[in-house]
């Protein structure tokens, strides 16, 4: 079976800024990987660059099968990304967005309710708007929203942060069912402790480029 | 892609009804320009009845772009524009629902001007189906030009200031089409207001068909 992530010498561009300067990266289906690396060495842009948001302008990237240089379209149906922000609508009710962008996914309401089940999320919170809520259950609708869409690919930027120890408990167990399940996982991380625990791999970056631990 | 569409338009709708940003803020500024207007031309001379159907599209115009801006300051807002772009929905779809939403909220802040024209300057609407066929194919025009525009203003730092430098321009044909046609309805000469329907028919048909395309490029690109 070919790999979730083949990248060799990919190039990415965040305006004339080469912020991955040749990347070799390739992640077996099913694999849960540890990116590790300091401030500004390049994981975000690692794990945008993944799910298609920052365009790789040279070297070979296929993604789930995909070429993320010429079908990056493809590619996001099947990618979930958990970024610094929290992708939610703040008008919307937790349980608006959850089933918004399970639906945009194209996957069953079953999956969006066992989402919000699976994050805590299926009492009265279901019913508030996002706004109301604190920065760590803006945490947790965001990853359910993730989880609902059900992707082949996990890209998990801080996932931990924000969040307190039964949360975190939460996305550890889910990201070891996705992966049981046949999902591929990357985790930037800072957390060494709690992400190296979920990891079968560590990959360093640094200066846009990764190199294998 | 229609599927998309109608899941862009409820989620646009929603949180305009949660927000009440349109209720609350959109409608009184509408208002407000047609009181403002009627301060400045003398309802007793004569100017503000000929004037009204040219002041009427101003105001629908300016309250539109606020409409547009409100449309994609949703998406600007916490990732949700990638969120958008990940969400692995047709990019048609995605500019069909956003001009379904804008073009459903113009149309209820029609009525409402209409409404204050009518209380407010003792204007008559004339011919009734000329008036609702301008004022659907203006609706469908500027929804259809705006969300185009909106979306490639949605991604620059001076958004707020930029989209109506860039739409107004281009809307101007809308103006002067919805405002002879108006001005047509409440005179003898209907049959040359037809016309002008058909040119923002044109408008909206060729626009929304650019739409489709141009969209998904400038959501990636801007």
């Amino acid at each position: 079976m070919e790999p979730a992530v083949h990248l060799r010498s990919a190039v990415a561009l965040i305006g004339r800024f080469p912020a991955l300067a040749g990347v070799d990266l390739d992640v077996e289906r099913g694999e849960v990987v540890l990116l590790e690396g300091a401030n500004g060495a390049g994981k975000t842009t690692l794990l945008r660059a993944l799910a298609g948001l920052v365009p790789i302008v040279s070297g070979e990237a296929v993604v789930l099968g995909h070429d993320l240089r010429s079908d990056r379209r493809s590619v996001r149906r099947h990618i979930g990304l958990l970024g610094h922000t929290t992708m939610l609508y703040d008008e919307l009710t937790v349980d608006d967005n959850v089933r918004f962008w399970a639906k945009a996914a194209r996957t069953e309401p079953v999956d969006a309710e066992a989402a919000l089940v699976a994050l805590g999320l299926s009492g009265r919170l279901r019913h508030v708007a996002v706004a109301r809520l604190s920065t760590g259950q803006r945490r947790r609708v965001s990853i359910a929203t993730m989880v609902a869409r059900r992707p082949e690919l996990w890209l998990m930027d801080e996932p931990h942060a924000g969040l307190d120890s039964e949360a975190r408990d939460i996305v550890d167990g889910l990201v070891r069912q996705a992966s049981q399940s046949g999902a591929t996982v990357i985790v930037a991380s800072h957390e060494r402790g709690r992400a190296n625990a979920l990891a079968g791999r560590v990959v360093t970056v640094a200066g846009g480029v990764s190199n294998v631990a | 892609m229609l599927r998309d569409a109608w899941l862009i338009t409820r989620k646009d709708l929603r949180i305009e009804v949660r927000s009440r940003i349109a209720l609350n803020q959109i409608a009184p500024f509408a208002l407000l320009m047609l009181i403002l207007f009627a301060f400045a031309l003398d309802p007793d001379s004569g100017v503000l009845d000929r004037a009204t159907p040219g002041l009427y599209w101003v105001a629908v115009l300016f309250s539109a772009l606020l409409a547009i801006q409100r449309a994609f300051a949703l998406e600007s807002s916490d990732g949700n524009r990638d969120a958008l772009r990940l969400s692995g929905l047709d990019p048609a779809g995605i500019y069909l629902g956003k001009v379904l939403s804008i073009a459903t909220q113009l149309a209820l802040l029609e009525v409402l001007l209409g409404t204050g024209v009518v209380l407010l300057y003792g204007s008559h609407g004339g011919n009734w189906l000329l008036v609702i066929a301008t004022c659907v194919a203006a609706t469908a025009g500027i929804a259809a030009a705006g969300t185009l525009y909106g979306v490639l203003a949605a991604g620059l730092r001076v958004r707020e200031t930029l989209l109506p430098l860039l739409l107004l321009p281009v809307l101007a044909p809308v103006l002067i089409g919805s405002t002879r046609a108006f001005e047509a309805a409440r005179s003898d000469t209907i049959d040359q207001g037809w016309p002008w329907v058909g040119l923002l028919a044109v408008f909206a048909v060729a626009y929304m068909v650019f739409g489709m395309f141009g969209f998904g490029p400038l959501l990636e690109e801007s």
